[in-house]
């Protein structure tokens, strides 16, 4: 589809969608949000670069086949999944790391919990943007 | 304990990740088979830690149950979980000379360890929910698996296997959702429990109707099986395989878990009209079986017809019925992954399945031709082989209860069953080749010809043990069937021990 | 609101029932479509409809304070949605595949994998030939299919 005021808003609208992904999944931490919410944000981003211009065009913007993003994430999850062994735990368990912590003081919360929902991120991202360029290139 | 049994779900998913960024390169394929060999280690070495303790139960992530995610293995999902990997492991060395670089490029293999791992995981889940997670995820690779490389044949087939196992699921997931609704638990140890305390026990009874029309349509009872016969011949033969060794196991041994463990309170109902389907299903997959005229196909209706045995031995719902349905479940995968790895590679040196256009198998191929007969005569139900064992196990838990109609139809569906395996020997086999070929297992290439040959002679060998000391097998399913009549190990290893 | 929501699960229910009976695929997975949304009803209304707050805990709080609402139903179906959006997705894309490759969308004439009978002397029409359909893009040509088609084979023989 071709049309300049789309084109045009979708320049902006787009980083716009993929910046407000990652604050989706981080902010998923403590509150309503997370990786399955942020990988669709993302993905929509992506989506209406489609609409705008193609999906080739898509595609090399992306740079990385959205099939391997999605398998890629569902390694991350399976990892973060093991990181428990490394502390002698169950599986999926969540290992956390208090970065500069202190008294009284928790610092930076890191938790493999994190590197779970990264992964659902980006295994939702690649998996609806493999399918959305499938059936657009199909139809 | 738990890493024990996370290792059979983790190991062919990770596989399946490395596959798939490697799936344009030779690595790929050979990722897959050493994924398979991992997992037949890991499956083994799970399955000794149950032969130690009987009933083991793992808690991911450490919350207890009910509140977790339980993954528990018993005899009977240990030794699924083994056969799987044996499966599993036999049909990615089949692929090796089978699947064209097309397809591995496409991420075959990653959908064949995703479906390896949801079996897997189907197995060993200890809950209800996570029981339908993974029905799902096997689908979805199956279907991909299916339709994979989109020839028309394919998209016809994977059309209705899709929408008839979908409203299966639903009807799955809407039963979950009602029996939450009364028991307020998934976790299947504490539905044992849970059931007892339900008041309204027509609704229990409907409910349970529901999960047997579920796992019905995925296990090919009598009146839902139509997608199978559809779908089943359509994918490269690997495919046709793997699905037809393991996918409607799944659905049996679903139907077993689930009516043993959970809906045990009708037993006078539930169970009696699993039998009649049972014999429903025995009787129209093998008569469906005569009337076909290709090779795949006619294995496709016996598939339907086989799970009849394992549904009847269910639904006898005797220490030896289960016995007969255990014993015939494992012996059925190695079978019947293999009758269908025969008819590939009949099709790869013959030209064709349809079984007009074959011919010559005995006279140029006479190794092949003796490695058909291991697994037909076993499917048949032929002393020493595993079948005979199976069959005689099921009919004897029949005439036990004096049921004289059941054991008579299940004899006459044996002797069906011969008249389809000789209808393939007398056509593909005995007769010269129609178009002339003289169809030798020398003219393929010699890696090819042990890549596909191997896993044939291997599940063969399996096939011919089983059947020559049939002692520790037989006792084996004796003690999972004591398990799954007395499920108390199972809810207090599970659950912890009950006040 | 019980009883509404129950109403609407079998007005969902019949309507999705209706659509499946008809012979267009397309019309069968839009009854699936309300099937699954049906099914999904089903959980939530199992899990019985509180009027509660987000079941949240609070910093410190060792479990959640007041009147809170049911998690597990609402895990259970966003799992289910997921899974339901991913498979439906699958399926829509399957359907309009084989539009392409068969020409048709009823169920009545895809006949391609089960040929109806086998006559061995009249060809059997190829459903794809029907009018006004693209040709397939690429079928069969694997490793295997070289040889022969499986089981169109005996159709065409």
């Amino acid at each position: 589809m071709q049309s300049l005021i789309l084109t045009t808003a979708t320049r902006l609208l787009v980083a716009l969608l993929l910046v407000f992904s990652i604050y989706a999944l981080l902010r998923g931490h403590n509150l309503p949000g997370g990786g399955f919410i942020g990988g669709l944000i993302g993905a929509t981003g992506f989506i209406l670069y489609v609409i705008a211009t193609s999906v080739s065009d898509a595609r090399s913007a992306l740079r990385a086949d959205p099939a391997n993003i999605a398998m890629l994430g569902v390694g991350i999850a399976a990892f973060s999944g093991i990181m428990g062994a490394f502390a002698g735990d169950a599986f999926l368990t969540g290992q956390w790391l208090f970065l500069f912590a202190a008294e009284g003081e928790k610092g930076l919360p890191l938790s493999s919990v994190l590197v779970f929902d990264v992964g659902v991120y980006l295994a939702v991202f690649g998996g609806i943007l493999t399918l959305v360029f499938a059936m657009e290139e199909e139809i | 304990m738990s890493w024990i049994l996370v290792n059979p779900i983790l190991i062919p998913l990770v596989t399946a990740v490395l596959a798939y960024l490697f799936r344009t390169s030779p690595a790929g394929r050979w990722i897959s088979v050493a994924g398979t060999v991992v997992l037949l280690f890991a499956s083994l070495i799970m399955m000794g830690e149950v032969l130690e303790h009987g009933v083991i139960a793992g808690q991911m992530s450490n919350w207890q149950a009910p509140f977790g995610i339980t993954l528990v293995a018993d005899y009977l999902g240990g030794v699924m979980v083994v056969i799987t990997a044996i499966t599993a492991m036999a049909t990615v060395i089949y692929t090796l000379a089978e699947i064209p670089e097309r397809l591995e490029r496409l991420g075959f293999h990653a959908l064949l360890q995703v479906l390896v791992a949801a079996v897997c995981g189907a197995f060993l889940t200890g809950d209800l929910f996570n029981l339908y997670v993974w029905f799902e995820v096997m689908l979805i690779s199956s279907f991909g698996l299916l339709v994979l490389g989109g020839s028309k044949e394919q998209l016809d087939g994977g059309i209705k296997y899709v929408t008839l196992n979908l409203v299966s699921t639903i009807m799955f997931l809407s039963g979950i959702g009602l029996l939450y609704g009364i028991t307020g638990t998934l976790n299947m140890a504490d539905l044992h429990l849970a059931v007892r305390e339900v008041e309204n026990t027509g609704l229990l009874t409907t409910i349970a109707v529901m999960f047997m029309v579920a796992f019905g349509v995925k296990a090919a009872l009598f009146p839902l099986f139509f997608w199978l016969p559809a779908s089943y011949h359509t994918p490269p033969v690997a495919v046709s395989a793997i699905f037809a060794g393991l996918l409607t196991k799944v659905g049996v041994y679903a139907l077993i878990r689930s009516f043993t463990l959970i809906f045990d309170q009708d037993v006078a109902f539930t169970h009696t009209i699993l039998l009649w389907l049972a014999v429903a299903t025995m009787v129209t997959g093998v008569l469906g079986a005569a009337a076909m005229n290709d090779f795949r196909r006619i294995l496709s209706f016996h598939i339907i017809s086989q799970i009849g045995y394992m549904v009847l031995g269910l639904a006898l719902f005797t220490p030896l019925g289960l016995v007969g349905a255990v014993f015939y479940l494992v012996h059925h995968i190695i079978v019947k992954a293999n009758l269908f790895f025969v008819a590939g590679v009949a099709k790869r040196i013959g030209g064709s399945t349809d079984l007009s256009r074959l011919g010559g198998l005995y006279a140029h191929a006479p190794v092949l031709a003796f490695l058909f007969l291991i697994p037909a005569f076993s499917l048949a139900g032929f002393p020493p082989l595993s079948g005979f064992w199976a069959k005689y196990v099921v009919v004897k838990a029949a005439l036990d209860l004096e049921m004289w109609f059941v054991a008579g139809v299940s004899l006459a569906v044996g002797l069906l069953t011969i008249y389809s395996m000789t209808k393939i020997w007398g056509a593909a086999f005995w007769p010269k080749h129609p178009d002339g070929i003289k169809p030798r297992l020398g003219d393929l290439p010699a890696g090819e010809r042990v890549a596909l040959m191997a896993p044939i002679v291997g599940l063969a060998v399996l096939t011919c043990i089983i059947g020559l000391f049939p002692e520790p097998f037989v006792h084996f399913a004796e003690t999972s069937a004591e398990q799954l009549l007395d499920p108390t190990a199972y809810v207090t290893t599970v659950l912890g021990v009950q006040p | 609101m019980e009883l509404l929501l129950a109403l609407t699960i079998g007005v969902l229910m019949a309507s999705s029932v209706y659509l499946m009976l008809d012979r267009n695929v397309i019309r069968f997975l839009f009854g699936l479509i309300l099937l699954s949304n049906a099914a999904n009803l089903v959980i939530f209304l199992s899990g019985r409809l509180t009027a509660g707050a987000p079941p949240l805990i609070d910093e410190g709080a060792y479990a959640p304070t007041g009147v809170v609402a049911n998690a597990l139903p609402q895990a259970l179906v966003l799992t289910a949605i997921v899974i339901g959006f991913g498979l439906l997705a699958f399926t829509l894309a399957l359907v309009y595949r084989t539009y392409r490759s068969l020409g048709t969308v009823n169920s009545d004439e895809m006949r391609v994998a089960e040929p109806v009978s086998a006559p061995k002397t009249t060809p059997h029409p190829d459903p794809a030939a029907a009018p006004g359909t693209p040709p397939a893009s690429d079928p069969t040509l694997d490793k295997t299919d070289a040889t022969t088609t499986p089981t169109g084979g005996e159709a065409r023989a």
